[in-house]
């Protein structure tokens, strides 16, 4: 586990994929891009979808191309993180590339979504089915991009669970703070479950919890360029409103 | 991994911002309040068993530099020992690297709630007391400068406390810190102007005096607390912020409205110099006295004086007009 990431504060030195999605090397852009990719394609795809009313194939390859330009170099050189945030950013860039599209009328068919990113746009269409009509796609996108990010930083602490032995730490943790279950078990009834005391319960599930916090902003650093941009994208992404 | 629902995503965000209290005396109970870059929470001390209010800075508030100014605010606090000031009784660093410092927890009423019921020599009374800790506070060296009814709690037992020192400030008879400036974390509400650092406009419209809005630090001395009690004064006597439309300042007596009107002076050097010439004034009038603020006119004094002495001057009116009878009967 990262100890520079300890006190909240942002590290002197650490990666940025932006940084490095931005530079001459191939092989650390294609890893930057991947990792943008893995926190953005299910924000865009579902935006494009839902914004502009096209049929899942035609949002996947959409998605498959937007990414594949990122990674051509065509939007992110432009990117200033001193001018804006990324997530705006890239939806303004699939916006323009969706208008480009239509006034050129040529998309880049690559047969349902086949490309370079392997994405799942089935488990993505099926979580469509439970979106609310009433919300606007760009609330849609900044909502995809939290439980994305959420997902990528929990992602993270499974393996850390699993490199440290301490998988039951997630399992509680999931089953106590990741599901919808209504009403919640008690710590008593965990406690039953796990074969553990209820103190147990209570201490695995506040480390799962400090370390799930940790895991996120970590997620959080890696996707922004600068100190300033991560404490605005954490206060954000912490519901805090930014004066 | 399966999909996050809304539901849990609203559950997660929640989860991020709870304060990390592992390896401390104290668990969390719930939220209180959030600002700019910090928030407070209930929560209980497990060796004393009792609630204590803990003030925690924000996972991503800007560093060190923050911390340092929470930590300077903990020490202002501690240091005004006073029944109207909230007490500090632990400062320091929790696991998640965040600032905090633990306050008593008040159960009570804001003022606004409390004196909704009371009549006009309550409110009076109360805003003496409201003055008592702010006189203490300035004889130190130290201003508050964010007084406003929402800062001004009423406790269980009727204790009035003054709460929020988050931008106060070491006068030029204070205490040296490190910093002259100690604006730091603080419960910032909808009118609220929040900037931290110095040469900032901190205070609340409504509630900030002329020179602390100007934005010039240098001039803002303790009787900018002056014209915030002044301002309090004219909302407990109206239920309006001065500034805003009137409210029925009509009915009320002319007096206060002076001593209003005196604490709330655009000069500072007009004000009251101290929030206890204010009280006094204030005592004046209660007990019936001439106030300072207000020169009074011959009936108006004839009015005040008849009020005071009602009795006394009816019981005189009767016995010479018994008298009078009785001179005109015996003529007869």
């Amino acid at each position: 586990m990262s100890a520079n990431s300890q006190n909240g504060n942002f590290p002197l030195t650490h990666y940025s994929v932006v940084l490095a999605a931005q530079s001459d090397d191939p092989a650390a852009r294609s890893r930057a891009i991947e990792a943008i990719t893995a926190a953005y394609w299910k924000p865009v795809y579902k935006y494009v979808r839902v914004k502009w009313n096209i049929t899942s194939e035609d949002a996947a390859d959409f998605t498959q191309d937007f990414f594949t330009r990122l990674l051509e170099k065509e939007f992110l050189d432009s990117y200033d993180s001193t001018k804006g945030r990324l997530r705006t950013f890239l939806r303004t860039c699939a916006d323009r590339l969706f208008m480009k599209q239509v006034r050129d009328s040529h998309r880049l068919k690559r047969g349902a979504g086949s490309g370079h990113f392997p994405l799942n746009y089935v488990e993505a269409e099926r979580e469509l089915e439970n979106v609310p009509n009433s919300e606007s796609p760009e609330d849609r996108f900044e909502k995809e991009w939290v439980r994305s990010l959420f997902t990528l930083g929990l992602q993270r602490l499974r393996s850390c669970c699993e490199s440290e032995s301490k998988m039951i730490h997630f399992e509680l943790f999931e089953r106590y703070d990741l599901e919808d279950a209504d009403p919640k078990p008690s710590y008593t009834q965990l406690a039953a479950e796990f074969g553990l005391a209820v103190t147990d319960v209570t201490n695995y599930l506040a480390f799962a919890r400090r370390e799930f916090r940790r895991c996120v902003l970590d997620q959080l650093r890696e996707m922004t360029a600068t100190g300033e941009e991560f404490r605005r994208e954490a206060q954000a992404l912490l519901g805090v409103e930014v004066r | 991994m399966k999909q996050l629902s809304d539901s849990v995503v609203a559950k997660l965000r929640a989860e991020m911002q709870v304060p990390d209290l592992d390896g401390t005396r104290y668990s969390v109970v719930r939220q209180l309040a959030r600002g700019g870059m910090g928030s407070v929470w209930l929560a209980e001390d497990t060796v004393l068993k009792r609630r204590v209010a803990l003030k925690v800075l924000d996972l991503v508030a800007p560093a060190d530099d923050l911390a340092a100014r929470l930590l300077q605010e903990a020490r202002i606090l501690a240091g005004l020992e006073h029944p109207g000031i909230v007490p500090v009784h632990d400062a320091g660093t929790l696991a998640d690297g965040r600032a905090f410092y633990c306050m008593k927890y008040i159960e009570g009423q804001t003022l606004a709630q409390h004196i909704a019921r009371k009549g006009l020599p309550d409110k009076l009374r109360l805003l003496e007391r409201i003055a008592e800790p702010l006189d203490f506070a300035h004889a130190r060296g130290f201003i508050h400068r964010d007084l406003k009814p929402e800062n001004i709690m009423i406790g269980a037992f009727g204790e009035v406390l003054v709460m929020d020192w988050g931008l106060a400030k070491v006068g030029a008879t204070g205490l040296k810190l490190a910093e002259n400036e100690i604006a730091t974390v603080v419960r910032p509400t909808q009118n609220s102007l929040r900037v931290t650092g110095q040469g900032s406009v901190l205070g609340t419209p409504g509630y900030m005096s002329p020179e602390q809005a100007r934005d010039s630090t240098t001039e803002v001395d303790h009787r900018t607390d002056i014209f915030s009690l002044g301002a309090i004064l004219w909302f407990m006597l109206t239920g309006t912020t001065p500034g805003e439309l009137p409210a029925g300042t009509g009915s009320m007596p002319r007096p206060l409205r002076a001593i209003c009107e005196r604490a709330m002076a655009a000069d500072p050097n007009a004000r009251y110099q101290f929030a206890g010439e204010m009280t006094a004034d204030i005592g004046r009038y209660l007990s019936g006295a001439p106030v300072l603020a207000y020169p009074e006119g011959l009936l108006e004094r004839a009015g005040r004086l008849y009020t005071r002495h009602r009795t006394a001057i009816v019981l005189v009116a009767a016995y010479l007009l018994m008298r009078v009878l009785f001179i005109m009967l015996e003529r007869r």
